[in-house]
């Protein structure tokens, strides 16, 4: 079996990687829904969405890999690191959910990345506004079509009402994590790399109560509770990933196709 | 190939050989949508002759695109199989590809093909979402009967640059390629 890598956690990697480990398993979760979507046309949609995501985590844990300057690719990152090392919010490693579940998410999603894509266009460093430059238009129109899905499913049938609601239950106290500034957000905005990301939280809260409105759906209340994805410490499905995603690169490892 | 005599004729035929493998990229096909070259789709930035090689500039059109090692390897092929090598490619991801940048004649290219061009796209900052009922969505012409009395039907379609339509007029669906 293929050991895993040691990544040397410096500030700016760590946010790098909070970046490119969101991206990616956000991405690996949306993927499950290929060959189950509830019809045709939005399989191909998540497929599409879910090869966005991925796009854009290749090419930040490439930079990342440059930035640790230890010799790791994309590919180590993915497949050789620990669970600690992974900088993912908890919120995108949740199981897929149902329907609803899935279209909340990515609309909390993506509207997160837009916000921050577009912040990080003026990154201090060109690789990472060039990366961001192309994928906030991705991440828009990621956040549009699931925007579009909220209000078809909040104003839908009693049924996709009161799953839309039971996702709201179930999510959107993992939303504080995404706004919970730390030193690792303090180094980046000093250094100009990028943005603190609590300060995208007045516009990311503006988008989605404008959803929420459309949807007929009420903004829950603030809660206390506060997810620690980002930090390394995840819940207990980061491991199941983990495990589908690493598996055949750990046990065959440099196998190609 | 002889070496040249003079300065000027050195930098002739460099000039000369950047333009043949512009020539040579014209003839390169995107892999999804073969109706469309890499010089049609504006994915090729710059050919720079560094004397001892040429080297490619591209740039992605969307992070995911499954297609952008395909066609870097397609790019430097065609351009080694006409003698042109040695070749490499550089990918430059600043400025972002954008939709305006199709050509005219890929514009031509793709309507024929059945696939409706972009219109031009618009600066992020100017396109908010818009959650309020139906979203009125920018007039797209039939590519076969040309009636602007068509319809969008999914926001993806058999790749993320294109969305899928209908015409209602001549009832044909259709896909649309989006302004990014």
């Amino acid at each position: 079996m293929q050991a895993s890598i040691r990544v040397t956690l410096t500030p700016a990697v760590q946010y790098l990687l909070r970046i490119g480990d969101t991206a990616l398993v956000l991405g690996q979760r949306i993927a499950e829904w290929t060959g189950h979507a509830p019809q045709l046309e939005e399989d191909i949609a998540l497929a599409n969405m879910a090869l966005d995501l991925v796009g854009q985590s290749r090419a930040v844990l490439t930079y990342a890999g440059a930035v640790e300057s230890a010799g790791h690719d994309e590919d180590d990152f993915a497949f050789l690191r620990d669970e600690r090392d992974y900088r993912n919010v908890t919120l995108v490693e949740l199981p897929r959910g149902d329907f609803a579940f899935t279209v909340l998410r990515n609309a909390m999603m993506g509207t997160f990345f837009r916000h921050l894509w577009d912040a990080l266009r003026s990154s201090s460093d060109p690789e990472l506004a060039a990366i961001a430059g192309k994928a906030v238009k991705e991440a828009r129109y990621h956040q549009q079509h699931a925007a579009d899905w909220m209000v078809r499913l909040g104003h839908g049938t009693d049924e996709s009402r009161r799953r839309l609601t039971q996702a709201m239950a179930d999510l959107w106290h993992y939303s504080a994590e995404l706004f919970a500034s730390d030193a690792i957000d303090e180094a980046a905005h000093a250094s100009g790399l990028g943005p603190r990301w609590g300060d995208l939280k007045d516009a990311w809260m503006r988008d989605m109560g404008e959803i929420l409105t459309a949807s007929g759906i009420a903004m829950p209340a603030e809660s206390k509770f506060l997810s620690t994805g980002k930090s390394g410490v995840h819940s207990e499905h980061m491991g199941f990933i983990l495990a589908e995603m690493q598996y055949l690169q750990r046990a065959y490892p440099g196998g190609v196709w | 190939m002889t070496q040249p005599a003079t300065r000027a004729g050195r930098a002739e035929q460099q000039a000369t050989r950047a333009s043949r493998a512009w020539d040579v990229l014209g003839g390169v096909l995107d892999p999804e949508v073969p109706a469309l070259s890499v010089r049609d789709l504006g994915i090729v930035r710059d050919v720079i002759d560094h004397g001892d090689e040429l080297e490619v500039v591209l740039t992605p059109t969307y992070s995911g695109c499954p297609a952008t090692e395909v066609i870097e390897q397609s790019c430097l092929a065609a351009i080694n199989a006409e003698g042109l090598g040695p070749v490499r490619a550089t990918l430059q991801r600043s400025p972002a590809w954008t939709t305006d940048w199709i050509t005219q004649e890929g514009r031509r290219k793709l309507n024929d093909y059945g696939i409706a061009p972009p219109g031009p796209a618009m600066p992020e900052a100017e396109q908010p979402i818009r959650v309020f009922g139906r979203r009125r969505e920018p007039d797209v012409a039939c590519p076969r009967c040309a009636s602007l009395h068509t319809e969008k039907l999914a926001a993806f379609s058999s790749t993320a640059c294109k969305a899928m339509y209908r015409c209602l007029s001549c009832r044909e669906p259709f896909e649309h390629f989006k302004p990014i």
